[in-house]
Order: C-alpha cells, then sequence, then structure tokens
C-alpha cells in the first residue's frame, strides 16, 4: 500500500493527460472500461457485417454472393468477434467503469495489469482478422473449431487464429483477477457480501468462471497446435487419438463460457427493473444464490452440447437431468424480476423498455433452452437452425439487450448528458421488432429440417428464410441509429443531475455527472 | 421490382403457413414414419405444450405488470422485498414440472439407444462430401453423392423440387426389417441425419456409431450431413429408399450383377476418347469440389491439376496419389471410391484436358494398369 501513497507526494496528474498517450498509458478504470466499451462497440460493427453478408446469402437459395468456403469463414468469425470481441469485452468496460463505483473504490485494484488487459485485445483481433488476408483465408471451421476440421483439415491460417485465442484468453484471465481483487479488497467499509449490488456479484461470479475455464479453452488449443506441429495425436483417430476428446475439451470451456455472457446481463437488469418500478429488488438473496447455482451448474452440463456423439446411455441421461435442473435458478431469477415490477411504479425509458424485452425474450430462450435439454427430442433439434433461434434468443436479446439495456442506464453518467429519449425509444422498438423478425421463424424452419451452417438450402425453406434475412438487416442499420444516439449523448443533450434516474439507488449514484476522473479517493461509509 | 414482389410473396406464404396451419409440415418437426419418429415427435409436442404455457402465462403477467402498475400521479410503490414462502412455493413448482417432462423423456431414451443387431447392418462412412453405404451382410458397397447440378446451384438453370436434396445413389432398404446403422467417417466429423426416422448420430474417425430404424412404408427419405465438415457440407445430403424385401433382393442382386460386370471391363480394349469421355464425368462429379472445373484448384490447400509437372509427367505417381490419397492433406484414396475403369480414366482425362495434352507427356492410363497396381500391392 505504501507504494500508492509515495506516488501522491509529487501531486499533479489529476485529470487526464492529452493526446493519445491517455489511451495509451492509462491506468484509469474509466478510461479502461471507456475504450473496452468502443473496442466491443467496433468488434459488434465487424462481427455484424459479417452476419449480413450470411443473411445475403441465405436470402434466396442457390448461390447468391459468396462462395461456400468465404461464407463458412463468415460464419466462423462472426460467432469468434462476437462471442470474444463484443460481449465479452462489453461486459468488461462495463465491468471497469462500473464496479469500482458502486462498490466505492477509487480504481481497479492492479491498474497497470488493466491496461496490458486492454491493450493486447486488439492485438489479438488484429492477428484474426489479418488471416482473411493471408493464403489460405481466415479461420472457416466454425467458432466452436471441432478437431479435426481444424487441425489436419483446416486453412494454414490455423495457428494464426490458435495464438489470437491465447491472447484473448490472457486478457479474459487478467481482466478477472483484476475484477476479484477489487471487489474483495476495496469494498467501501461496511459493505458485506450480502449488501453488494447485483451486478457487482454477478460480475464476482463471472469473473471466477473466466479463471476456471479460461485455462481449459487455453488447453484446447496448445493440444491442436502440438497436433498440427509437433506431430501428436490427442484428436487425430488414426495415431490413437480422440476427436470427441476435443468437444470434451471444449465445452468444458465452453458451456460456463455462455453463462459468462449471460450473468453480468443478469446484474443490469436487476438494477434496471428496480430502479425503473421504484421498488427494492425482489429476492435479492434468492438472487444471490440463483447466480451461483447457475454458475455451479454449469461446470456439469457440458456434454448436452454433445447428445449425437454417442455417448453412453447413462451419460445421456445425466446431461439432460443436470441440463434441465437449471431451469430452476432461471425460472427464479426471473419470476424475482416480475415480482420487483409487482405493485411498483414503473416508467418506461429506454434502459427499461430493454430490459423488459430482455426479461420476455430471455424467457422465450430459456424455454427452448429447456427444450433442447430433452435428449431424445435433441436428436431432432441438434444441429439445426431451432438450435440457432435458441441461442441467439439469449445472446442477442439477451446478453446483446442487457448491454444496450446498461448503456443507455449509466449513460448519463458518463458523458453527462441525457441521451435523447425519443431516438432511444425508437431504438428500442425498431430492434425489438426485427430481432424477432430475424431469429422467431428460424425456430420453424429449423423444426421443419434445416442443417445450420449451410451456404445453400432446400426450397421449402426459402420463405422463412427471406423474412429472416429482412430481418436481420432491418436489425443490423437499427444499430447504427445506437452509435449515433451515443455521440450525440457525448457532445450535447439536456444535463444530468447526480442521481440521474429518479429511484436509482446505489454509490454510483451520488458522484457528479459526468463522473470526475478520480471518484471515491475517500471512501463513502455503507451502513 | 420482381424482388419486392418476391419478398410480398414470401411474407404471405409465412403467415398463410402459420395462421391457417396449411403447411404444418413447414413449421414443425416431423412425425416421421416409424415408432420411435412418432414417439419423440409426441415427447416433442408435449414439451412444446408445456412451455408454450409456461410462456404464456410469464408474458402474461409481464403484461399485466406494464399495464397495471405504470406509474401514476402520486403513486405510492409497494416496499417489499421477499417473501419466502412464494419462493419457496415456486422453486419447488419448477421442480415438480421438470420431473414431469424428465420422465417421459428418460424412457424414450432408453428405446432410442436399443442397439441390438439389425436383419440388415449397414456401415456409413462419411467422406468430404458424399457417403459410403457397406451392406455387410451382402457385400455391396457404393458412394452416394450429390446429383443437384452446379447449374441450377449458380441460378442458371430452374431448380428442380428436391434441389439439394437428391443423389446419384440412394441409400436402398427393405420395409419392415430391423435395420442397424453403424455410422463412422473418414476425415472429418460429419452427422448422419434422416429426420423421417428420427435419426441423427454423428460420424466419427475412429469410432463407430449405432443407430437403428425399421420402416413400415414404402418411400423416399430425404435429410443431410448435420456437422459442420468443410466447405461443401451444405451439399451432401442423404436420401433413403424403402422398397419391398422383394424389390430388395432385386435391387442387391442387380448390384452384385453390376460389380462383376465392372471387374471384366477391365480386360476391355479402351480408346483414349471413351476413356476422356468417362473420365470428364467422374472428374464432375468427385474432383471439381477441390480441383474445380477449370483444373486450377484452389490454392494453396488444393493445387491446380492444369500444367502440373506431376500430372503432365507423371503417370506412375498420379496413379499412387489416387489410389493412396496424400497423407495430411484433404486427398483422400480413392481405390475404394472408384472402379478401376473410372480412376483410369479420369487420370487419362486430367492428363488429356486444360491444355495439359500438348505441355506434357500425353500418356493415357488403361484400367488393366490400376487392376496391376492393385495387385501388385498384395
Amino acid at each position: 500500500m505504501s507504494a500508492v501513497i509515495d506516488s501522491h507526494s509529487d501531486d499533479h496528474h489529476h485529470g487526464p493527460a492529452k493526446g493519445i498517450t491517455r489511451w495509451l498509458y492509462t491506468t484509469n478504470h474509466k478510461d479502461i472500461g471507456t475504450l473496452y466499451l468502443w473496442f466491443s462497440f467496433l468488434m459488434l460493427f465487424l462481427g455484424g457485417a459479417m452476419a449480413m453478408v450470411i443473411r445475403a446469402e441465405l436470402f434466396e437459395p442457390g448461390s447468391q454472393i459468396v462462395s461456400p468456403e468465404f461464407y463458412n469463414q463468415m460464419l466462423t468469425n462472426h460467432g469468434l468477434i462476437m462471442v470474444f470481441g463484443a460481449v465479452m469485452p462489453a461486459f468488461v468496460g462495463l465491468a471497469n467503469w462500473i464496479i469500482p463505483m458502486q462498490i466505492g473504490a477509487p480504481d481497479m485494484a492492479l491498474p497497470r495489469m488493466n491496461n496490458l488487459s486492454f491493450w493486447i485485445l486488439p492485438v489479438a483481433f488484429g492477428i484474426l482478422i489479418s488471416t482473411f488476408f493471408m493464403e489460405g483465408g481466415g479461420p472457416n471451421f466454425g467458432w466452436t473449431f471441432y478437431a479435426p476440421l481444424s487441425t489436419a483439415y483446416a486453412p494454414p491460417t490455423v495457428t494464426f487464429f490458435i495464438f489470437a485465442v491465447h491472447i484473448m484468453g490472457a486478457s479474459s484471465i487478467m481482466g478477472s483477477i483484476n475484477i476479484i481483487t477489487t471487489i474483495l479488497n476495496m469494498r467501501a467499509p461496511g459493505m458485506t457480501f450480502m449488501k453488494m449490488p447485483l451486478f457487482t456479484w454477478t460480475w464476482l461470479i463471472t469473473a471466477y468462471l473466466l479463471i476456471a475455464v479460461m485455462p481449459v479453452l487455453a488447453g484446447a488449443v496448445t493440444m491442436m497446435l502440438m497436433d498440427i506441429h509437433f506431430g501428436t495425436s490427442f484428436f487425430n483417430a488414426a495415431g490413437g487419438g480422440d476427436p470427441v476428446l476435443f468437444q470434451h475439451i471444449f465445452w468444458f470451456f465452453g458451456h460456463p463460457e455462455v453463462y459468462i455472457m449471460i450473468l453480468p446481463a443478469f446484474g443490469i437488469v436487476s438494477h434496471i427493473i428496480e430502479t425503473f418500478s421504484r421498488k427494492p429488488i425482489f429476492g435479492y438473496t434468492s438472487m444471490v444464490y440463483a447466480i451461483a447455482s447457475i454458475a455451479i451448474l454449469s461446470f456439469i452440463v457440458w456434454a448436452h452440447h454433445m447428445f449425437t456423439v454417442g455417448m453412453p446411455i447413462a451419460g445421456e441421461l445425466f446431461f439432460m437431468y443436470t441440463t434441465m435442473l437449471i431451469a430452476i435458478p432461471t425460472g427464479v431469477k426471473v419470476f424475482n424480476w416480475l415480482s420487483t415490477m409487482f405493485k411498483g411504479s414503473i416508467s418506461f425509458e429506454t434502459p427499461m423498455l430493454f430490459s423488459i424485452a430482455f426479461v420476455a425474450l430471455f424467457t422465450i430462450g430459456g424455454l427452448s433452452g429447456l427444450m433442447l435439454a430433452i435428449a431424445p427430442a435433441d436428436f431432432q433439434y441438434h444441429d439445426t437452425y431451432f438450435v440457432v433461434a435458441h441461442f441467439h434468443y439469449v445472446l442477442v436479446p439477451g446478453a446483446i439487450f442487457g448491454i444496450i439495456a446498461g448503456v443507455y442506464y449509466w449513460l448519463p453518467k458518463w458523458t453527462g448528458n441525457m441521451y435523447d429519449e425519443v431516438l432511444g425509444k425508437t431504438h428500442f422498438w425498431m430492434s425489438f421488432i426485427s430481432v424477432n423478425i430475424t431469429f422467431f421463424p428460424m425456430h420453424f424452419v429449423g423444426l421443419a429440417g434445416m442443417p445450420r451452417r449451410i451456404p445453400d438450402y432446400a426450397l421449402q425453406f426459402a420463405d422463412f428464410n427471406m423474412v429472416i434475412s429482412i430481418g436481420a438487416f432491418i436489425f443490423g442499420l437499427t444499430q447504427l441509429l445506437f452509435l449515433f444516439i451515443i455521440l450525440k449523448s457525448i457532445f450535447a443533450g439536456k444535463q444530468a443531475t447526480s442521481e440521474v434516474w429518479e429511484g436509482a439507488k446505489g454509490l454510483e449514484w451520488t458522484v457528479a455527472s459526468p463522473a470526475p476522473y478520480h471518484t471515491f479517493e475517500t471512501p463513502p461509509e455503507v451502513k | 421490382m420482381v424482388l419486392i414482389k418476391r419478398i410480398f410473396a414470401a411474407l404471405i406464404t409465412c403467415c398463410a403457413s402459420l395462421s391457417l396451419f396449411a403447411g404444418w409440415g413447414d413449421v414443425n418437426m416431423t412425425p416421421g414414419v416409424n415408432a420411435l419418429s412418432r414417439e419423440i415427435f409426441d415427447l416433442h409436442m408435449t414439451i412444446f405444450w408445456i412451455c408454450v404455457v409456461i410462456g404464456a402465462l410469464v408474458l402474461g403477467f409481464m403484461v399485466y405488470l406494464i399495464v397495471a402498475f405504470r406509474k401514476k400521479e402520486g403513486d405510492k410503490p409497494a416496499q417489499f422485498d421477499d417473501h419466502p414462502v412464494l419462493e419457496m412455493t415456486w422453486t419447488v413448482l419448477f421442480a415438480v414440472i421438470l420431473a414431469v417432462m424428465a420422465i417421459p423423456a428418460t424412457f424414450t431414451m432408453i428405446r432410442a439407444y436399443d442397439d441390438a443387431e439389425g436383419d440388415i447392418n449397414i456401415l456409413i462412412t462419411g467422406h468430404q462430401w458424399k457417403w459410403q453405404y457397406e451392406y455387410l451382410e451382402d457385400e455391396v458397397s457404393f458412394f452416394s453423392n450429390l446429383s443437384t447440378d452446379l447449374d441450377q446451384r449458380n441460378n442458371i438453370a430452374p431448380k428442380s423440387d428436391n434441389y439439394l436434396l437428391e443423389v446419384d445413389e440412394p441409400l436402398v432398404i427393405p420395409t419392415n426389417k430391423r435395420i442397424r446403422f453403424l455410422i463412422t467417417a473418414n476425415d472429418v466429423i460429419h452427422s448422419w441425419w434422416v429426420p423421417d426416422f428420427a435419426v441423427k448420430q454423428d460420424a466419427i474417425p475412429g469410432f463407430i456409431n449405432t443407430a437403428w430404424t425399421q420402416v413400415d412404408e414404402e418411400g423416399i427419405f430425404r435429410g443431410q450431413c448435420t456437422e459442420l465438415c468443410g466447405q461443401y457440407h451444405g451439399y451432401m445430403p442423404v436420401v433413403v429408399k424403402a422398397v419391398s424385401p422383394q424389390d430388395y433382393e432385386l435391387w442387391v442382386n442387380e448390384k452384385k450383377e453390376a460389380k462383376i460386370q465392372q471387374a471384366l471391363l477391365t480386360e476391355k480394349l479402351w480408346s483414349t476418347e471413351e476413356l476422356y469421355e468417362i473420365g470428364e464425368g467422374v472428374y464432375q462429379t468427385n474432383c471439381v469440389a477441390c480441383h474445380q472445373v477449370n483444373g486450377e484448384g484452389l490454392p494453396p490447400v488444393f493445387p491446380a491439376l492444369a500444367g502440373s509437372d506431376l500430372v503432365l509427367n507423371d503417370k506412375a505417381k498420379q496413379i499412387e496419389i489416387l489410389m493412396e490419397g496424400v497423407q495430411g492433406a484433404a486427398m483422400q484414396s480413392y481405390a475404394e471410391q472408384l472402379s478401376e475403369v473410372d480412376i483410369a480414366a479420369v487420370i487419362t482425362y486430367t492428363r488429356k484436358a486444360w491444355g495439359n495434352d500438348a505441355s506434357g507427356d500425353g500418356e493415357i492410363v488403361i484400367p488393366k494398369e490400376i487392376l496391376d497396381y492393385k495387385n501388385n500391392k498384395l
């Protein structure tokens, strides 16, 4: 601790540095949060552009605009960029901005590592995207990169992909260590665990999940690297290896990973529903236990992604039962949100609209998840558009709506200006309608038998695919409006008060808007 | 204008199939054609309706909340923040609903996992991007390739009804017999799916998975590969033709007879033109995916054949590559897939086409040479 006090003897840097060095060298949690958020926004548009290519190709049956090979590169990188580039960094950005202010800490516990964990991310994605300009093209084996398609049969650029994944993993692990350290050590006096805001709680648990599973992913890609370059046969059946082993390792990472992408959204939505219902969150304690149970269960359900690999029946049944169990804590959360609204005094500003849509559409995604958990029925659902519909319902109107809601909720705190409410509501309604036009019909084509990850399809799927594509184009365009709204609120808008929202509770609403560069240099007292 | 009309037509058809139940099959899982598929369909519908009821209750309650508790002047929102009895009640309720779902699912699962021997056992091997079917009892073996032509895929010719769901040679099975499938793969992971049988089983190199079916009615059933297996993943359909046991016997005998005829052809005297013509067809079906119609390939992964030194001047090496495949690359062995005549013909074709004739040694390969290669190996 003494080192920190010493550096304050030459007391001259209270504001940010000028120019580009402010962003390159910054150790300020707010600056780093901003960097993360802008980076994820850029990635959202890049991954979104790839989705537009996919939907243009699928607009009508027959070859449209890209080759099957390039189509595979698009769907792979759409997945990778959205998961690792858009959703995860957005949550880390929100964590950086909000967690220190929610717990009354002056900054993150490890500010220099914070800088490093952000700045290696653009490097990782630079490497990933550079593969498009190399011989053989970018990764084309799906974001799940099943061996041996991603090893013996992969384009030569797979080595760059592996390196990029390693760097992303390192970034996530450092980010998580930082968040855990901050939450455990830097809470304001009087803030016990069971008084911690829910966003902080969800992130604490998410960070533990990340630390547990990111090394597993690193292990998987390292084994791939060994198979490709050093003559091992981890996943090569001809050399005595096991291609299914890859899937077990991948999904042992992958299932907790999908909860990593939703738990912080639970936290955000809890705050927003509480604020705009003007009523304390219902069942705080059960919320915390529900998040913890979801996290623990996430480690024992992974093989429900693999019901068709030919597991023994005991395995099928075990993973079916554990997966169904997840519905219990998830259901508890949904009911808690509804009970928070019950007998409240609800107003419908943009963050609340997105949060209500989150609860409604996440419920649909949860219910289709329950259907997918039923192993024998999954023989028909597996790897069809029904699955695509399911996970987009939990990720787009789930995770992404959660992030958007959070951005609207805290934006006045960041910029000091209110965003344009009319434009915000327009953004919401266009997103809400088009997201359903895009993803709801996917349930139908999936049940009717359309496999996922195909660049062309049989004629009976043509009508729905056209509708899906139109919905996707509208949804994609609508997000440009979001960019405009954010830019507008940075430069203009009604001055926001400290509290911003009537009924907002928590330490972050006690500081001025925009939040000063340094907050809570003396810790507040929590009663 | 045409596009706008097309979009409207699509919207109208979609609305019609949803509201009038006109095309229920276009929006729901197929009940299929055997006991297992119907059982899985029933299970699906049960779970589906449970989910619809839960979803309707939750969303309905949300609408009620939104309407009833919107902010009014002088509102006093309640301040309660828990209700242990209520919370315990709904937690238990969820558990009960889940148990109701899990019980029938468990029984269906047990029936689906019956892997007793079949009356007919068929080994299915996934290759990039085709299926191989081997009838273990009858010693019949063949490959099944997509038969939709490139003109349809490139929107030059009108698309046929079974666009992308048709093959040159379907899997033929008899009705009313227990068929067991043994499913594996030769290169990457594929997945063999026929929705009407409710059979979807991953084809994994080094593993043999099992699945079974029994079909009561004659007919043609179509499915697709459902595991991403490379660039032509969308182009390896499954077509199964169920025929009466008598017709099945006839078909098996025909296949055996054809095999004998094929062997005799290696003795025949072949002209360059005949081989070239056969070779062109073989090339279109088996080689264009990687080496392309113009022989230019897609370097660096799929090398060019046009102007390749190996193709121009090294006949022996070319035969070896066709017969053995290339270690560590996508090129597989065609010794099993193609007849001696086809292999000789396709090599001849590549040595004559795209101007290779003029720049290389121009020698052709006759089926006898392939047969000799095989015999020497023994």
